[in-house]
């Protein structure tokens, strides 16, 4: 059964998981340190380990004969629904943290709340992965207090990249209707709710880093829209090569 | 015309397919068979860690495997609900993991004692508890990098989950 606005929901989630496990891939052979490598690559794993299953439960829902690597190789930039904070280039250590930081901290709250999803497989896929993002979103924020109570070098940094990173948080909580008719029927989290949460769990962490609070800024939106940065095409490029020149490669 | 199953005689055949990434144990010490379906004929697995690379190696390994002991008929379903913790691992493939060098997670899955604080982690080589957590993430998703005090070695610890 075809259904276009639960399609389009797990393509949000399951997009926002692709991209940045592909962003963080990109450390891959380059971290400060081996152990940092060896965090960074882990969690690039895990996240597209939830946007196969993601992606693959898309594809199903939409009944069209894709499967999620259909989904991810075969779609351009345009039809891609990933939030903007997770395609922004890694930057230095700190502004990958900063990213991080910010979202892993957003996904726990939402995967905690799509386990009570009526969607049954989606609250399968929610229940497996949010133990995971708890231990990313500890990662990220044990580096955040590291570097924002560290040197004056590490602190600039980390000010830096949380300064960078902060115009893109608003449209993690943003919804619309899409979203709405979703969550009235029980399938999607209001995200507009998990606010609190989030503004509360972000403090207490800037607050041990000594780090000032978020600053304000004018939001940054249009990936939900399929409006994203110049980034995401450059990102793209590089994943999808192979199966645009081969198409459906196997090996 | 369905071939009758022996849910026993599969889990048997299933027991001897070691994990790609910690061959001295099967797939069944480590809880990632969760059971056959004997009505559906059906072999279910559930993944350790949603990015485990591992994954399609095991069922790939569990579809020849049945195939070699004329089971190739059987199906083989990935199952998600409930999630995989540590605790479905037996207690013979904990004690496995020791003697391989990997200290095996304790059981219940929180890991802490009563007063909520993380329970020892004794270091597989020489026993000692004084050990520390140099990464959470360690050489697979599965495992975290700890370090003996006394014996200075590092040892890989499966992730409590």
């Amino acid at each position: 059964m075809s259904d276009t606005t639960c399609f389009d929901y797990l393509l949000r989630l399951g997009d926002d998981s692709l991209v940045l496990g592909q962003r963080l891939g990109e450390w891959c052979g380059h971290a400060p340190t081996l152990e940092i490598d060896l965090s960074l690559a882990n969690v690039a794993l895990d996240l597209i380990g939830q946007a196969t299953y993601l992606l693959g439960h898309a594809g199903t829902v939409e009944g069209q004969g894709r499967d999620a690597d259909r989904l991810a190789f075969h779609r351009d930039a345009l039809d891609f629904r990933n939030c903007l904070l997770v395609e922004q280039p890694n930057g230095d250590f700190a502004q990958t943290i900063a990213r991080q930081f910010l979202f892993s901290t957003y996904q726990r709250l939402l995967f905690d709340g799509l386990t009570r999803s009526t969607d049954s497989h989606l609250a399968a896929i929610a229940a497996k992965s949010v133990k995971e993002v708890a231990y990313h979103a500890d990662l990220a924020a044990g580096w955040v207090v590291r570097l924002g109570d560290g040197t004056a070098e590490s602190r600039q940094r980390m000010i830096d990249g949380l300064e960078w990173m902060v115009r893109f948080v608003d449209e993690l909580f943003m919804t619309d209707a899409v979203e709405t008719d979703l969550v009235a029927r029980g399938i999607a989290v209001d995200r507009t709710a998990l606010r609190p949460a989030f503004d509360a769990a972000v403090t207490a962490v800037l607050e041990q880093a000594t780090l000032p609070p978020l600053p304000a800024h004018r939001p940054v939106t249009g990936g939900r829209r399929g409006h994203h940065t110049e980034h995401l095409g450059h990102l793209l490029a590089p994943m999808q090569h192979l199966q645009r020149s081969y198409p459906n490669a196997t090996w | 015309m369905t071939t009758p199953v022996d849910p026993g005689q599969v889990m048997d055949v299933l027991a001897t397919v070691p994990d790609p990434e910690i061959p001295v144990v099967s797939i069944v010490d480590l809880g990632i068979v969760r059971g056959v379906d004997a009505g559906r004929g059906s072999v279910l697995l559930t993944p350790t860690y949603t990015g485990c690379p591992a994954t399609l190696a095991i069922e790939m390994a569990v579809r020849s495997t049945l195939a070699a002991h004329g089971l190739g008929h059987l199906a083989v379903e990935t199952v998600l609900s409930p999630p995989w913790t540590t605790d479905w691992i037996s207690d013979a493939g904990r004690e496995k993991l020791r003697a391989y060098g990997i200290a095996p997670p304790p059981k219940g899955s929180a890991a802490t004692n009563l007063r909520g604080q993380p329970m020892p982690t004794p270091c597989p080589r020489c026993g000692s508890t004084r050990t520390v957590e140099v990464s959470r993430f360690g050489s697979t998703p599965c495992k975290a990098l700890w370090r003996c005090e006394d014996c200075l070695e590092p040892f890989d610890r499966f992730k409590c989950h």
